[in-house]
């Protein structure tokens, strides 16, 4: 074995990694953390209060309740954009010129913004003058988004899955046509059925691209704002405050910094606790390449 | 009864994969199908296999027409080049997918995935996932799905061409012992002439989408019929010189010699002369031997092989000696072939004498 050589001069190549995540995430959270154990009357006063916020916060039942509603959405969308993405991205050509057009159709909602996606159902679907809301309460659907819970969640879940279901798909699709032919051939041969092609080459073939389409969809639907925002603001009622609404609500809307920042953390950590969970729970008995 | 291909073409959106092909291929012993990379090697596998249609023609497969028939009921086996295993199930498992598929007993089922794993010496790994295996463990398991399913016909599409050279070895010595008595015909794919020697049985040539010759494999090895089986059968290429036959004499620029007797009724003209690059050496062996000078261009040692490229009168040829010569790369050598080893075709490439 060769003597072991140490050189300091790497950490010149590290430096500017860590300034940029130092300015764009470590002070920022530092600062919440702050925030998160004080107690403030204005005048830049603050008092030492410690984990009072986080009990408080984690006790309220309005936490819970957005808590609560944020958690069935999440449930929602996975339920329905994985399943559905991964049908899609079946039934769509491994060849030829469709190819192409199905990619570029796919991709199209991706480009959209949140907040144009959410104005563009909000008008979509008013029930007066939206084609959508129209429509429907022409057919004798008594659906109106401004005054019904429900209509208001599944105006959203409509808008999310328009939305996202294609990041779904073209994960899935990436997953799909990476694997060879002979997989085909071999259960060809064995005289495997479409189900058991599904189950035992492409499902477990598209294990790694569905984990990350897993995780990309669970962060991003647990972290949804602009959507609701935009379509009602929270309401009907609080029908569609989910925790990052709540969250503004408070720290903007209230001024309440200290549990506001205790509120926010608890938020990430669920965050982050729940992705940890997933990958490890799904890259468990690992190894396969893909 | 064995795999009958009658008058069998391929065509694929107006480009030729297979011409007119008809093979009668050996019921016992390996049937060979040995061509460079797009030669329909893999074409014909599958079209034996039932997993692409022939344009025209019929393909029987133990005095049965299966040329409309699926995979599944043409009752195969099919070895990739790739190692290809069900990513899910471990290694018991696997072996035991072909005979699920097919509705046999689960007691009948682990007696023939044991057996199969035992002649494959897998047993130790049967609880473990392909990922968890070696690439050679990994073709030893796709092998022992192969035949734990008692198939008519075993087909190898270039099964050893991703393995190391140990491995390789290994596997090719082991798998005429393993089909033995097994009753299933053998087809298998290669690209290398040595795997074809080694191997036995009979050998089909393929080239350019057509088959030049099929019969045993040491025979077409020996006697191509024509020149485009003798170059598929040569590594190093096969050496092709151009010769005038002039009466009781042949003619390569500068060097003559007598007309070999099988030559002798032929009409005078131009014939291509092949040699085997074993045939040409750079010592006199014997007075007979017809001497040319050539200009190194490449030298390789293999083992106990020298190999020189060189040209000759702008053609490029290849000796292939035992024990180490030594060359110099951009001198002029002298070498020796014996000319009544050469191979003689006429100007339409077929087999003169």
């Amino acid at each position: 074995m060769a003597a072991k050589t140490e050189n300091q001069r790497a950490w010149f190549f590290v430096i500017p990694v860590i300034l940029l995540v130092a300015f764009n995430a470590i002070v920022p959270l530092m600062t919440v953390v702050n925030y998160s154990v004080q107690e403030t009357f204005g005048n830049n006063q603050f008092f030492w209060s410690g984990v009072t916020w986080f009990e408080e916060t984690l006790k309220s039942e309005r936490f819970q309740a957005a808590l609560g509603r944020q958690l069935l959405f999440t449930a929602i969308i996975l339920a329905i954009e994985i399943p559905l993405g991964i049908a899609i991205a079946l039934s769509m050509p491994r060849s030829g010129p469709w190819v192409s057009v199905c990619l570029v159709l796919m991709s199209l909602p991706l480009l959209i913004p949140w907040n144009v996606v959410g104005s563009m159902w909000n008008i979509f679907a008013l029930p007066d003058i939206g084609l959508l809301g129209y429509t429907l309460n022409a057919m004798g659907f008594n659906y109106d988004y401004t005054q019904q819970p429900l209509a208001a969640w599944a105006t959203l879940i409509a808008m999310d899955v328009w939305h996202w279901t294609s990041l779904v798909v073209l994960l899935s699709y990436a997953g799909l046509i990476s694997i060879p032919d002979a997989y085909y051939q071999a259960a060809k041969i064995d005289g495997a059925g479409k189900w058991a092609v599904f189950r035992h080459i492409q499902l477990p073939k598209m294990k790694r691209v569905l984990t990350i389409a897993i995780l990309l969809r669970f962060m991003d639907s647990f972290m949804i704002y602009t959507e609701p925002f935009v379509l009602t603001g929270g309401g009907p009622g609080n029908a569609t405050t989910f925790l990052s609404i709540d969250l503004v609500k408070k720290a903007l809307g209230e001024f309440d910094l200290g549990p506001a920042a205790a509120m926010s953390l608890i938020y990430f950590l669920i965050t982050l606790l729940v992705s940890w969970l997933f990958y490890t729970v799904m890259m468990r008995n690992e190894g396969e390449e893909s | 009864m064995t795999i009958e291909l009658r008058n069998v073409a391929k065509n694929v959106g107006g480009e030729t994969h297979i011409y007119d092909t008809s093979v009668r291929f050996a019921e016992t012993g390996f049937n060979v199908l040995l061509g460079e990379t797009r030669a329909g090697k893999t074409t014909l596998i599958k079209l034996i296999a039932g997993l692409e249609r022939p344009t025209s023609g019929e393909i029987w497969i133990k005095g049965r027409d299966v040329t409309t028939l699926s995979p599944q009921k043409r009752n195969v086996s099919l070895v990739h080049q790739f190692f290809v295993n069900y990513p899910n199930m471990n290694v018991f498992e696997n072996i035991a997918s072909p005979l699920r598929v097919a509705g046999v007993g689960r007691k009948e089922r682990k007696r023939r995935v044991e057996e199969a794993a035992e002649l494959m010496r897998l047993t130790p790994m049967l609880k473990r996932r392909p990922s968890e295996l070696s690439g050679g463990q990994q073709q030893r398991t796709a092998l022992a799905r192969a035949i734990v399913k008692d198939s008519d016909v075993v087909l190898f599409d270039e099964p050893l061409a991703n393995l190391d050279y140990k491995l390789r070895e290994e596997l090719r010595d082991e798998l005429p012992r393993l089909l033995a008595g097994r009753g299933a015909i053998v087809v298998y794919a290669t690209s290398e002439p040595h795997e074809a020697l080694l191997l036995g049985g009979h050998t089909a040539t393929m080239k350019e989408g057509r088959v030049t010759q099929f019969g045993e494999t040491s025979k077409v090895f020996r006697q191509p019929n024509n020149l485009d089986t003798a170059r598929v059968f040569s590594d190093p290429p096969m050496n092709a010189a151009s010769v005038i036959k002039q009466g009781n004499e042949i003619v390569m620029d500068t060097a003559r010699w007598r007309v070999p007797d099988a030559l002798k009724n032929a009409p005078d003209g131009a014939y291509t002369l092949g040699l085997h690059p074993h045939t040409v050496t750079p010592v006199q062996e014997n007075t007979e031997a017809v001497q040319v000078q050539g200009k190194v261009i490449v030298t390789e040692l293999s083992g106990s092989e020298s190999i020189a490229h060189f040209t000759r009168g702008g053609e490029d040829w290849v000796s292939q000696a035992h024990g180490v010569h030594a060359f110099k790369v951009g001198e002029t050598h002298d070498f020796y072939f014996d000319a009544a080893r050469g191979l003689y075709f006429g100007s339409d490439g077929r087999l003169v004498a």
